[in-house]
């Protein structure tokens, strides 16, 4: 009794079942989807004798792992390959999508909608299938095991240039036009004008072929067959198979190479927010 | 300042032609308005002097020089635009500034034309917010402010006031003219709406179908309209339209009664005889003149007049009445329009048949 005085009182009224099976369902979801996590973290706080010691809160807890894995050259190479090619192909597509995905919202030209049918279409065709002809296509140029190699099929996105297309359509010519009258060149217009219109946009895509490239696994694995040149997730996977699996160093690595995207969902969870539904994705 | 001169323009998209070889010419100093209904070609018009759309055929000359084939930026014009395209990630000075893109000015010496152009219009204390935070007025004068501060050699005018209520619309229309007074350059305004025309026209250029009917100055398209278009679209509320019969001097109206014909009229059986209802009011009848009789339908009282809505035989027909003198509903009226008030027009052909 006196316990159920001291809870801060909800009103009752407010609490309807619909909302209590919805906190329940997302409680759920959040355990299902953070307690890997927890375990990651925590497996990297452990010593290599404790790794099958299940307890989350680590008995013995220490940042041993962290010190080697940040001590050893090749982790930060990984690291700083995974920041080059992930800021290099975000930096690409925001420029690239948005030109073309501008060139086809905002001018009529012949063969236009040929164009623009042809990128579409390739969002039909699977990442998988498309390993194939790019291996073969860096293999005959000379680009594998190169930074080059690792960037080139996403330089430009189909999605990209979809998503921005829709935008552009939303800005209004009057803005073009006036912009035009005042003497601003084509490639000015785009850039002072349209561009900043559909930041929201703009940053959507960012966000997520940023996030996108910063986990890549499969190209940047089939592409690379030298160390120096390993993404970050190719990398730690390296570790699971040299010797034997070090599952401690592995987790370290991983809490590591979470941080970034962790950070970007914290300061711009806003912007993600508004991008999934813009985008009408799924995160 | 310039003087627009169009001859036989043309503007086709694909096969369908939508402006079919008007001839205009604007005077130096002039404020023209482009009025028509939607669809007419008002805009097109506009945007091919403007350059923003391809000229099919005819020839534009702004200040004798022909344009056809220069950028807008090189026509020395300005536009103001119906949504006002003012960008809402600039604030106001900057957006004032974008009319001096090109201009080989200092930052000082822009900023100076700005707050010069801001004063003018009363914005100096708004300089330094976002569109976002203006209303819709303010951001019309940014708009204007943007287009005076190049200075150009006329502003072309596409529907700036449509988006405005109707108080606003009144104010930035009385503000628009005084601006032209002022400044005295070449404007080319574009609305289909014939009040915006009348008020503020030196002359206005009445346009259907992608055709000129008529150009005159507000008085003389009030006066003197060429056929039943102009007729009905100038004047508020819209003319009223009598069929009748014409034989010998009298024209015999279908719906009874006859008016005398000036002999200027040309013989034609089957006319429609026109009564503005401002000149359609109670009172002694002249002779000559029309006389209409029915019963009061719908009574609308603005004050300085009342609109009388009179049934008669199947027709409708507006007069007015005096504002402190409002006729009941159901009531019988006479209404009387002298003739020299009265427009003939040919029923088939539907152009004027005499000028009055
Ligand atoms: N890009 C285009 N392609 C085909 N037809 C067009 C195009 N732009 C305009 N038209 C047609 O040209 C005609 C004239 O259009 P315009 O915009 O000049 O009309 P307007 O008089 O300005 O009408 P409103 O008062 O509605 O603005 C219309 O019938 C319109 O359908
Ligand atoms: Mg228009």
């Amino acid at each position: 009794m006196a316990a159920a005085q001291s809870l801060p009182a909800l009103p009752m009224s407010k609490v309807k079942p619909g909302r209590v099976v919805a906190w329940t369902l997302l409680f759920i979801g959040g355990v299902i989807m953070v307690t890997p996590l927890l375990f990651m973290l925590s497996t990297s706080l452990k010593d290599a004798s404790q790794v099958y010691d299940l307890r989350i809160v680590p008995a013995a807890p220490t940042l041993e792992n962290y010190w080697q894995i940040l001590g050893d050259g090749r982790f930060l190479r990984w690291l700083a390959n995974s920041t080059i090619v992930a800021l290099s192909v975000t930096v690409s597509n925001v420029f690239f999508d948005s030109l073309v995905g501008y060139t086809l919202a905002k001018f009529r030209f012949r063969g236009r909608y040929i164009v623009f049918v042809a990128i579409l279409s390739t969002l039909m065709i699977p990442t998988e299938m498309l390993v194939l002809p790019w291996y073969l296509m860096a293999s005959q140029f000379g680009w594998l095991d190169s930074y080059w190699g690792i960037m080139f099929p996403g330089m430009m996105t189909a999605f990209g240039t979809f998503l921005m297309k829709q935008f552009f359509e939303g800005v209004p010519d009057d803005f073009l036009e006036a912009a035009r009258i005042d003497g601003l060149n084509e490639f000015t217009i785009w850039w002072k004008i349209a561009l900043p219109l559909v930041t929201p946009a703009l940053s959507a895509l960012a966000i997520f072929t940023f996030l996108g490239n910063w986990t890549a696994f499969f190209w940047p694995l089939i592409v690379t067959t030298s160390a120096e040149l390993y993404t970050l997730p190719v990398g730690l996977s390296s570790f699971a198979v040299e010797q034997s699996i070090q599952w401690e160093k592995i987790m370290t690595g991983a809490s590591i190479a979470t941080l970034p995207t962790l950070i970007i969902f914290l300061f711009l969870q806003r912007y993600i927010v508004r991008g999934v539904m813009l985008a009408g994705l799924k995160g | 300042m310039a003087t627009i001169d169009i001859d036989r323009l043309v503007k086709a998209y694909g096969r369908t032609q939508v402006v079919h070889g008007i001839d205009l010419s604007i005077r130096d100093g002039e404020f023209v308005v482009l009025v028509g209904p939607s669809g007419c070609g008002k805009s097109t018009t506009l945007r091919m002097i403007a350059g923003l759309e391809e000229i099919t055929g005819g020839q534009i000359r702004i200040d004798g020089r022909v344009v056809n084939e220069l950028q807008p930026k090189d026509r020395n014009i300005a536009m103001v635009f119906q949504n006002y395209a003012i960008y809402p990630h600039m604030s106001v000075a900057d957006n004032i500034a974008f009319g001096l893109y090109r201009a080989k000015l200092s930052k000082a010496e822009k900023r100076a034309r700005v707050e010069q152009v801001a004063q003018t219009l009363g914005l100096t204390h708004l300089l330094d917010r976002r569109p976002s935070a203006l209303s819709g007025g303010q951001r019309q004068r940014v708009a204007i402010g943007r287009a005076m501060v190049r200075d150009p050699a006329a502003f072309l005018f596409d529907e700036p006031l449509s988006n405005l209520d109707a108080q606003l619309r009144t104010q930035m229309r009385i503000e628009i003219k005084r601006l032209h007074h002022k400044l005295g350059t070449t404007s080319v305004f574009v609305t289909h709406d014939q009040v915006e025309a009348m008020t503020m026209a030196d002359r206005i250029v009445v346009m259907r179908d992608g055709h000129i009917l008529q150009v005159g100055t507000p008085l003389e398209l009030y006066e003197k309209p060429v056929d039943v278009f102009t007729a009905r679209f100038i004047g508020s509320p819209t003319m009223n339209l009598l069929p009748a019969n014409l034989r010998e001097d009298k024209a015999v109206l279908a719906g009874g009664g006859s008016v005398a014909v000036p002999r200027t009229v040309a013989p034609s059986s089957d006319i429609l005889v026109g009564a503005r209802p401002q000149d359609l009011v109670p009172g002694p009848a002249t002779d000559g003149g029309l006389t209409v009789s029915g019963t009061v339908a719908v009574v609308e009282t603005l004050g300085s007049e009342t609109l009388v809505h009179l049934e008669e035989g199947g027709q409708t027909v507006i007069g007015s009445a005096p504002g402190r003198q409002i006729p009941a509903i159901g009531e019988h009226l006479t209404l009387h329009a002298p003739a020299d008030r009265l427009y003939y027009f040919d029923k088939a052909s539907e152009k004027a048949l005499a000028a009055r």
